[in-house]
């Protein structure tokens, strides 16, 4: 009896083995691009020592975790992760509403078109260009900043890859020009989904474009902003890597105020050859920014459970 | 149009205009300096309107084709077989996962799932990579760690799946004794053209604009894709110089060499592709960008 179910369910099984095969490259690429670094990230409690190979490195317990904390970097690189993480979720989102309404508005199919193509552009190109194009802003003997606007403004030359004040502004601006197109888009269909009898009616009872706006857009697309946000939220812990390393130039002189996590982590790997020290902030950030999709994600569940990830 | 509506035209239009400008004048910029004569950079910085032409940026571009062809070479190969690669994993992944009737289906969306929750950081898939795979310095390392760049887009797949291919035309093929390959190929595939050209533009534009992995796992200038070139001479000129084939002439040679020109037409060069391109996969672009923001 028990051996004759136990056939069926192999033979159940055994159908979907062509499927299972199919799955297989995938499986076995996540197991190892994903999984196994996932194990890998107990050497933040190991001495690595290549000569011995990592399995067989030493253990040495939470010492990497007590040098990253006593030097004033795991403070300055968590500072900067967060504050400017919430700096473009909130200037990126009032950015990318207020286009996505006065795209919204625009009559012209032609102008409509042409604006949505343009400012998608920044989104295309990698860090790497958008450095360049920065660098032919700020450079500092050619730099259009430098050799045409503050002249005319009868301001001295900045020294702008020397001087980390002004990197908070610059960093901000060049997020939210290289990503407002895209949010732009997604906010763009939230709104053109919206039923136009709102607004007929809005129109019959004498409502202002501005009232239409507040009572009518913003509302009926909070929906799709607090899921953005919440999901943005999650990712406070993990900066856009590109924008920090290669917008600055990884110019030692603005580590002060562009030095964030992922960068401190890679430098710490590659370039200065600490691994201790950088497998101890990779553990720190993937657990605490775990922690941050797992909450986050629980807000939304408790908000609107259709929008939540799991 | 009422008084209103025309003063908000007008708004609309200002500012989206002035945003649309700042979008396209660094571009414009760009290209101006690739196309300015280098002393008249160096004198007046770079400008909109060049105070001279000059095309030698372009000749040196010319004259050093061994460096730029062949990372032009890697980057295009990188793009054609990263793409293709990533697509064919993806959807094979993804269409068994649509099948509500596949026995373990539920664990191994979890699998999937929860590789894009979480994830092990930098220090320890640098050590997979090049301790345990070995690939330091070779084209795989330009290609396999991106090929699921995002498992997002295996989800977004067989979201895909699940609400658009029939059950009923799958269970009819089984019945006429189509195997299961034949009928990912046959039937999913052709129907699910939309979401393969989305993820395919999203995945050719990753690998075409990569840099980081060159920047991680290659140290080899014959291995530098474009942007790994772009990356290196920003810091760097004298790269060109010690792996161009100016090497080979004299010295004096590389002082002549045009350098914040040349930079600037590589840069050129490197993205005149995706503008040419754009126009004709942004259809695609815009509506795979709202498919992904429902979720996620």
């Amino acid at each position: 009896m028990t051996k004759r179910t136990q056939s069926t369910a192999f033979k159940r099984i055994w159908k979907y083995s062509p499927l299972y095969l199919m799955m297989l490259p995938g499986l076995a690429y996540l197991l190892i691009n994903n999984y196994l670094p996932m194990l890998g990230l107990v050497i933040a409690f190991k001495d690595i020592n290549f000569a011995k190979g990592i399995l067989a490195s030493d253990w040495i317990g939470l010492e990497n975790f007590k040098f990253l904390f006593q030097t004033s970097d795991a403070y300055i690189i968590t500072r900067n992760t967060i504050l400017y993480n919430s700096a473009f979720i909130v200037i990126g989102l009032v950015v990318s509403v207020a286009f996505a309404i006065l795209l919204n508005e625009i009559r012209s199919k032609f102008a409509s078109r042409f604006y949505q193509s343009v400012i998608i552009l920044p989104f295309l190109i990698s860090m790497v260009l958008v450095s360049y194009l920065v660098f032919s802003m700020l450079s500092m003997e050619t730099g259009f900043m430098n050799k045409t606007v503050l002249p005319a403004l009868g301001i001295d030359p900045i020294s702008w890859y020397n001087e980390p004040k002004y990197w908070p502004v610059i960093l901000t601006l060049v997020h939210v020009w290289k990503g407002a197109g895209y949010s732009c888009i997604i906010f763009l269909a939230a709104i053109i989904g919206i039923d136009p009898e709102y607004y007929e009616a809005a129109k019959l009872d004498g409502a202002s474009k501005w009232h239409q706006i507040r009572q009518i857009t913003i509302p009926l697309i909070t929906p799709v902003i607090i899921m953005l946000t919440l999901l943005q939220i999650g990712r406070i812990f993990y900066s856009d890597f590109g924008l920090f390393y290669q917008v600055p130039m990884n110019a030692g002189a603005l580590y002060s105020t562009t030095n964030v996590i992922d960068t401190y982590v890679f430098r710490g790997l590659l370039q200065l050859g600490n691994i201790g020290m950088s497998s101890a902030a990779g553990f720190y950030q993937s657990i605490v920014g775990f922690i941050l999709v797992l909450t986050s994600n629980y807000v939304v569940r408790k908000i609107n459970k259709e929008n939540a990830l799991f | 149009m009422n008084k209103e509506a025309r003063t908000w035209q007008w708004i609309a239009h200002i500012i989206l205009l002035s945003f649309s400008l700042t979008c396209i004048l660094p571009f414009i910029l760009l290209v101006m300096s690739s196309i300015t004569d280098e002393t008249s950079i160096l004198q007046h910085g770079y400008s909109f309107i060049p105070k001279q032409f000059s095309l030698s940026a372009y000749e040196y571009l010319w004259q050093q084709s061994s460096l730029i062809f062949n990372a032009y070479g890697i980057t295009v190969l990188i793009t054609v077989v990263g793409t293709i690669v990533s697509l064919i994993i993806t959807s094979m992944l993804a269409y068994p996962l649509s099948r509500r009737d596949l026995p373990g289906g539920t664990f191994f969306a979890f699998f999937l799932f929860f590789s894009i929750l979480f994830n092990g950081g930098l220090v320890p898939t640098y050590l997979v990579y090049t301790q345990l795979l070995d690939m330091k310095n070779t084209l795989w390392a330009l290609i396999v760690p991106s090929l699921l760049l995002n498992g997002f887009y295996a989800m977004l797949m067989r979201t895909f799946f699940m609400t658009t291919i029939p059950v009923p035309v799958l269970e009819s093929a089984s019945i006429d004794g189509a195997s299961e390959f034949k009928m990912y190929y046959k039937i999913v595939l052709p129907l699910s053209l939309p979401i393969l050209a989305t993820v395919g533009l999203f995945q050719g534009l990753a690998y075409w604009n990569d840099w980081n992995n060159g920047l991680i796992y290659v140290t080899d200038p014959q291995l530098f894709s474009l942007q790994n070139v772009l990356n290196r001479i920003m810091s760097d000129i004298q790269f060109l110089a010690s792996n161009g084939d100016l090497s080979a002439s004299a010295g004096d040679k590389i002082a002549q060499l045009p350098s914040e020109t040349f930079r600037m037409a590589i840069a050129v060069i490197a993205v005149v592709p995706i503008l040419v391109a754009y126009p004709f996969f942004q259809k695609y672009f815009v509506k795979g960008m709202t498919i992904g923001a429902v979720k996620g």
